[in-house]
């Protein structure tokens, strides 16, 4: 029994040696490109943080970024306020999809996918367009709204580009949790109504938490959305590393890249923190 | 006992494919009832009706008098323990069990004595903080259990609950769901497609096969009594013979007119005549009313199974005595070993064993076990 034992270890070692020598070769080209383009401009960010534009160390760039802050503030308020409002129409969408006939599911993802075949850019070009003081909306209905260049405009541009972010992984998730799950709730006592908000809210958690991340981030970082619906008026913080940037300040933009990465992954790690373990978090 | 659900001329298609046929069934106040067929005959169609999952494209689904066939499932007095256990992942072992009670709105302390006295019959006490998810099979199908009691349901309904446990187990839980089920005094409708278990725990079966019943009664009526070749057949192992009824408790049988204790038939009337391999007993050829030869013999631990071909047709033997392959044996068979069973769509489908082995059994269950 003993020798048994040990011989089908030994095998069961061999086997799993050899996979994962099969594994890292298949993962190296992954690897490379990690490396390349991941993990080496990820130093060049820090190491530009923390110099001075002599190539000297220094925490200047850092010190100076409390002048960002009112900038930064803006950037996370209407980033939440565009994530909130994505979750709220989000959430029935994915609910809905998923609870509708598997064909009409097919349609329905189609049409959320399709804005996303065009470029982000001309997207929120054509909102412009559509928006702007006299824009095809205005000469349309014989109006002068002034909306480009106000905080809604911003706000309405990031829930546009951003939605099928939030709906894919909540729907996704939904769309996973077993019909018995609705079946026994209702068995219990449970009401439509209860159903989702005792049982299939909560089962969806891990989607919400993804969604909400997906749509967050980019929200914060943005700065094209607020360069064109914000009419020049507003600055993110996404437009303040970008002028560093483009300005030549190497230095400071990359001392704002390397905050907000920190403060994402904090917030990331927090947000984590409700998902449930088994389902392994989120990957941005 | 009064009827407590009344299910009439129940009828539902999936696809234009008829699943349950105009099906009339009473079930009684505080029994103990198996809805038992092969997989795909329609019986767990029939308790997803009774729960309210399904509804009836014909037909009526009666509650204590009251007809409730449009009545939505959270609004019956019936609960369900679910073939995959269907726990709350994101809710601990107590409150699980507490989530029917949090729904009435109790109060904390009756919701803990209520719960506890759950545990304490499920013996999962000391589990009330633990994810379902660690838990075990038979775990998580107590706490199902103990979830679907704890309202005080007047039926629990229960679809296949054991099929994913190992024998031992299953064993178990078969004692300990009749144990519950005779303490608390309440109806259980029970699915299966497993006979023996069906026969352990039941008042009362109810064969189901292609969408109809083939027969209900008590778990000695249908095995001793199976009214058609199909029940014969699926309820244990029989030898299901062509016969013909000469006269009251005459029956012909491959050419030897036997005594049997069956009457009421046409005179010459054909029917179907099903012995039990253990009614069969086996004695010398000359002795013998038929005489056969033996095909095979497999050790079964308590008896033999003898396959003997007695003028073509196979005939299963289940005998303490061990028989040499291809010797020459004769059988007898008292009057009480012969039950006659009039002609039906199913005979001549089943009850020759000239195809028979385990193996194939054991892959028809296997089916069976994944019928959802």
């Amino acid at each position: 029994m003993k020798v048994a034992g040990y011989g089908s270890l030994g095998l069961t070692n061999l086997m799993k040696n050899k996979r994962s020598l099969g594994q890292s070769i298949l993962a190296a080209p992954h690897i490379f490109w990690a490396v390349l383009f991941i993990i080496l401009p990820l130093f060049i960010v820090v190491y530009y943080a923390f110099t001075d534009s002599n190539g000297q160390f220094s925490f200047s760039n850092i010190a100076s970024l409390t002048d960002y802050a009112p900038i930064f503030g803006l950037s996370l308020e209407l980033a939440i306020i565009a994530t909130a409002i994505c979750l709220a129409i989000g959430y029935p969408l994915a609910y809905c999809i998923a609870k509708a006939k598997p064909k009409h599911q097919k349609i329905f993802i189609m049409l959320l996918m399709l804005p996303m075949w065009t470029n982000l850019l001309i997207r929120t070009y054509s909102i412009m367009a559509i928006l702007d003081d006299g824009g095809f909306l205005n000469s349309l209905l014989n109006t002068s709204f002034h909306i480009v260049g106000t905080k809604g405009a911003v706000i309405f541009g990031m829930v546009y580009d951003f939605l099928p972010y939030m709906v894919l992984p909540i729907y996704t998730c939904i769309s996973k949790i077993d019909r018995s799950m609705w079946e026994a709730a209702a068995d219990l006592g449970c009401g439509p109504i209860g159903t989702v908000v005792k049982v299939i809210f909560p089962l969806s958690m891990s989607g919400i938490i993804s969604g909400v991340t997906m749509v967050l981030v980019p929200s914060i970082s943005t700065f094209y959305i607020s360069q064109k619906l914000g009419g020049g008026t507003f600055e993110l913080i996404g437009d303040t590393i970008e002028r560093q940037f483009v300005t030549g300040a190497l230095n400071v933009g990359a001392a704002i890249s390397l905050v907000m990465m920190v403060l994402i992954l904090i917030s990331i790690t927090i947000m984590n923190r409700f998902s449930d373990a088994e389902e392994g978090g989120i990957i941005v | 006992m009064a009827k407590l659900i009344e299910l009439k001329g129940i009828s539902k298609s999936y696809d234009g494919e008829k699943v349950i046929d105009s099906m009339d069934l009473y079930i009684r106040d505080k029994e103990f009832i198996t809805l038992l067929g092969p997989s795909g005959c329609g019986k767990t169609t029939t308790l997803r009706i009774i729960g309210g999952f399904e509804t009836a494209d014909e037909g009526q689904v009666f509650f204590d008098g009251v007809e409730i066939s449009d009545v939505p499932a959270y609004k019956r007095q019936v609960n369900t323990v679910f073939q995959k256990y269907a726990l709350f992942p994101h809710l601990n072992v107590y409150e699980n069990i507490a989530f029917p009670l949090r729904l009435k709105k109790l109060d904390e302390e009756e919701i803990r004595t209520r719960v506890t006295d759950m545990l304490k019959m499920v013996a999962l006490v000391g589990f009330e903080n633990k994810s379902v998810s660690t838990l075990s099979g038979g775990q998580q199908q107590r706490v199902a259990i103990a979830r679907a009691l704890v309202s005080h349901p007047r039926v629990l309904l229960l679809d296949e609950p054991l099929g994913a446990l190992d024998l031992k187990l299953r064993k178990d839980m078969q004692n300990e769901l009749k144990s519950i089920q005779q303490k608390i005094g309440i109806t259980f409708v029970y699915v299966t497609h497993d006979q023996e278990e069906a026969l352990s725990m039941s008042d009362t079966v109810v064969v189901i096969a292609d969408g109809e019943i083939q027969q209900i009664g008590t778990p000695t009526d249908i095995y001793n009594e199976p009214k058609n070749a199909f029940v014969a057949d699926f309820i244990g192992e029989s030898n299901i013979i062509d016969g013909v009824m000469l006269e009251d408790k005459k029956v012909k049988i491959a050419s030897h007119v036997f005594d049997c204790v069956d009457g009421g038939y046409d005179k010459n009337e054909p029917v179907d005549v099903v012995i039990r391999p253990e009614d069969v007993d086996v004695v010398k050829p000359e002795d013998g009313m038929l005489q056969g030869q033996v095909t095979a013999v497999t050790f079964k631990g308590v008896h033999y199974e003898i396959i003997v071909d007695i003028k073509g047709f196979k005939w299963m033997i289940q005998s303490t005595d061990y028989v040499a392959p291809d010797a020459i044996i004769g059988i007898y068979i008292e009057p009480e070993g012969i039950h006659i069973m009039k002609k039906s769509k199913y005979s001549g489908m089943f009850g020759d064993y000239s195809s028979f082995s385990d193996e194939i059994d054991q892959l028809s269950d296997a089916d069976a076990a994944e019928e959802f």
